[in-house]
């Protein structure tokens, strides 16, 4: 479809063509360009927001005769939305292409009964047939040449092998999984292959799933970066319009790049919801140049990564040591009865509660992770009235979540009970962690590996416990036991 | 099996009899979205529809709330606005749905509401005409469509575009009761008056929050000639 811009109400903006029968109007045809007129006059910022992107008209902040003008002149390149394919439709910014996930609305702007839009990447502002999608084609930016890093920390051994394997890979293409334990330092390990990146120039991502890992990581690294320009992507985040070089961003954020990162790091990639959904693959795919680096970061690769590595078909760093030299809490494995029939009748099950009473005595904090909300409700219930401390519960539609988590942090609260969502990525020092029905089937091997990761995390408090509670052991239950001795043995501990 | 039209996740029907035979409909939205929707019933002010289980004993007199009182006792207004009914409690849920649907302009989500829609119509009355309430045409250029329009179109009953606004204004949302209250000059007019006529009419709007869009609609439509109005909302 083409499309003409026209003022209505006194605001230029932009429709399809089919609507208008004024022959004087220009035309904005998708995909094509007119040739790059060298002379002109663009606009930096402009250039600096859309750069390595792909946005909505509703997403610029400039009007649409600013962003027609650079697009006359060569600068600015328009793509359809959503596109037909043979079986439905296929939408240009998220990739999805499942059916249920579109739907028609009659569209006030292109004035089609039908218009089709993309249900999957709603929450990022509406793409219907009738929305061209803006990228730039000008200059490339250049970024600053001086990119040092300001960090003098010391890194383990573990730390060093898998540091210097990702800078020697800086510059070619092709992947390498960072496997490393809990409590590592994963992050210390990016940083000389990040210097390396940026004096050679390149665009670099580190993208994962989590926006509480946004919010820690991005201060981290604009610290020991101080010369480079570094952005945070999350929702709701302010610095989506400052261009940079270095960009930390959740996975969903990314859906707003294209062929943008020459060097993209993504992180747990094991970690919901990466691992399972088809459109965020399609986002790191839709957003890495045609010659680029992914570095996968872990501490629980998938089967099929794991296999991948012993096959030699992509490349493995390991760092089975965490950063304070210590082994990893083996998790103790404790019976608890029926805990779901005796939550229902009210009570807790006799060894949890003596575990609770003792660590409320031991004036330790703890997080409790359960396997649902309705348990999490009962169980934090029933927790109250057996002890006098502070007891909070959180999960993921929690609108105070943040504000909890804090509070625990800062020791204001003594027992967390909690769903899986805290499973990773919560640093908290003198901490014990306990599950509630460790056998049920949420707690898969890599989530129960990543519960014990919690504890221990500080090299005053290596030795936090880590109990699990069950009614039977389950086989993840085993295998994340396994999975965690054997990291130790490999670490020589 | 199906997909929840809101939260996107499997999920399966109750079994039910009366689903087996085609005689209700399956339901579009999870049990878990449904739980989280309150259902006005049972007691309610007499006029703008608000459920009294959830709002203070102290500001309410017999069957009307003190906002309608206040309403009714400025004569400019008494009688404008016959009744509102609205289906679900305006509760954090539904502000989430109704903000994915209006601001993010998920268009398909109007239609969880369609089959409760169309039995609410029934109770109201059989001989009024639909009139959503409209957007300006700038915000109705943003957003793709309106909401309102959606809505009456899921009450499978004919609707009437006889409402227009004059001005571009500021959103309501962004403004206080005071401000809403105080604005003088009416924001609407009526297109076409001949149809307006000695009918009654049933105005159609997403939230009913101080009543003040509907009662000032209401007002253009009864000097253009309409005998009575009400309305109907999607929460209240």
């Amino acid at each position: 479809m083409r499309f003409v811009s026209l003022f209505l109400n006194n605001r230029l903006t932009i429709t399809p063509e089919t609507l208008v029968n004024d022959s004087s109007l220009k035309t904005v045809p998708f995909s094509e360009l007119p040739p790059l007129n060298p002379t002109f006059q663009y606009d930096e910022k402009l250039q600096q927001i859309l750069y390595g992107k792909q946005l909505l008209f509703d997403e610029l902040p400039f009007t649409v005769d600013q962003i027609q003008l650079h697009y006359e002149n060569g600068y600015v390149k328009y793509s359809p939305g959503i596109c037909k394919t043979s079986n439905g439709y296929l939408c240009s910014r998220c990739g999805n292409e499942k059916s249920r996930l579109f739907a028609m609305f009659s569209c006030f702007r292109c004035k089609n009964d039908n218009c089709v839009y993309c249900r999957n990447c709603i929450m990022m502002g509406r793409v219907s047939e009738c929305t061209p999608l803006i990228s730039w084609s000008g200059p490339e930016v250049r970024w600053p040449d001086e990119n040092n890093l300001f960090w003098n920390g010391e890194l383990s051994i573990g730390q060093q092998l898998a540091s210097q394997k990702f800078a020697d890979n800086i510059g070619s293409d092709g992947e390498l999984l960072i496997w490393a334990v809990c409590g590592a330092g994963k992050t210390e390990v990016l940083f000389k292959g990040i210097e390396k990146a940026l004096n050679l120039g390149l665009h670099v991502c580190i993208a994962t799933p989590r926006t509480d890992v946004v919010l820690e990581l991005a201060p981290r690294l604009k610290a020991v970066f101080p010369n480079t320009k570094v952005a945070s992507y999350y929702g709701g985040s302010e610095e989506r319009e400052t261009p940079a070089q270095l960009v930390i961003s959740t996975m969903h954020q990314l859906y707003r790049f294209k062929q943008a990162f020459n060097i993209m790091i993504v992180d747990e990639v094991d970690a919901f919801p990466y691992s399972y959904d088809k459109t965020l693959q399609h986002a790191v795919s839709h957003a890495v140049t045609p010659k680029h680096f992914l570095l996968y970061l872990s501490a629980t690769p998938s089967r099929t990564m794991k296999k991948a590595t012993q096959k030699g078909t992509l490349q493995c760093g390991k760092i089975p040591k965490r950063f304070h030299g210590f082994p990893l809490p083996v998790p103790k494995m404790v019976w608890g009865g029926e805990w779901k029939k005796r939550l229902e009748r009210g009570k807790l099950p006799a060894p949890f509660l003596k575990w609770l009473k003792a660590q409320v005595e031991s004036g330790r904090r703890a997080m409790i992770f359960v396997s649902s909300v309705s348990v999490l409700e009962k169980l934090t219930e029933l927790i109250r009235k057996e002890v006098d401390v502070s007891v909070d519960s959180v999960h993921a539609e929690d609108p105070f979540r943040k504000e909890k988590v804090i509070q625990f942090r800062n020791q204001d609260t003594q027992l967390l009970v909690t769903t899986t969502i805290l499973e990773r990525g919560v640093t908290v020092p003198y901490l014990d962690v306990a599950v509630f029905g460790a056998d049920h089937d949420v707690f898969t091997e890599s989530a129960l590996v990543q519960i014990a990761g919690r504890a221990g995390r500080s090299k005053d408090d290596h030795n936090g416990k880590v109990l699990l509670f069950h009614y039977g052991k389950s086989l993840s239950m085993i295998q994340a036991l396994n999975h965690i001795k054997s990291m130790n043995k490999e670490a020589g501990l | 099996m199906s997909y929840c039209l809101y939260c996107h996740e499997l999920y399966s029907e109750a079994w039910s009899w009366e689903a087996l035979i085609g005689l209700k409909q399956s339901p579009l939205l999870c049990q878990d979205c449904e739980r989280k929707l309150v259902r006005i019933k049972g007691e309610i002010c007499r006029i703008c529809g608000r459920d009294f289980s959830v709002f203070p004993e102290q500001y309410r007199q017999n069957n009307c709330c003190f906002d309608c009182i206040r309403w009714e006792y400025d004569e400019e207004w008494t009688g404008v606005l016959k009744q509102n009914r609205s289906l679900y409690v305006y509760n954090d849920y539904m502000k989430e749905m109704i903000a994915k649907l209006k601001y993010r302009g998920d268009a398909e989500i109007v239609k969880a509401f369609y089959p409760v829609l169309s039995s609410e119509f029934k109770k109201i009355s059989r001989d009024a005409i639909l009139v959503p309430i409209p957007l300006s045409e700038e915000r109705h250029y943003e957003r793709g469509f309106n909401q309102a329009e959606l809505l009456a179109v899921g009450m499978k009953k004919p609707v009437e575009h006889l409402l227009k606004r004059k001005t571009h204004e500021e959103k309501q949302s962004k403004k206080t009761r005071e401000e809403r209250l105080s604005q003088k000059e009416n924001p609407f007019e009526v297109i076409d008056s001949v149809k307006v006529k000695d009918q009654k009419v049933i105005l159609v709007d997403d939230v009913y929050t101080t009543g003040s869009t509907l009662r000032y609609a209401a007002k253009v439509l009864i000097e253009a000639g309409a005998i009575e109005i009400s309305s109907i909302t999607l929460a209240r």
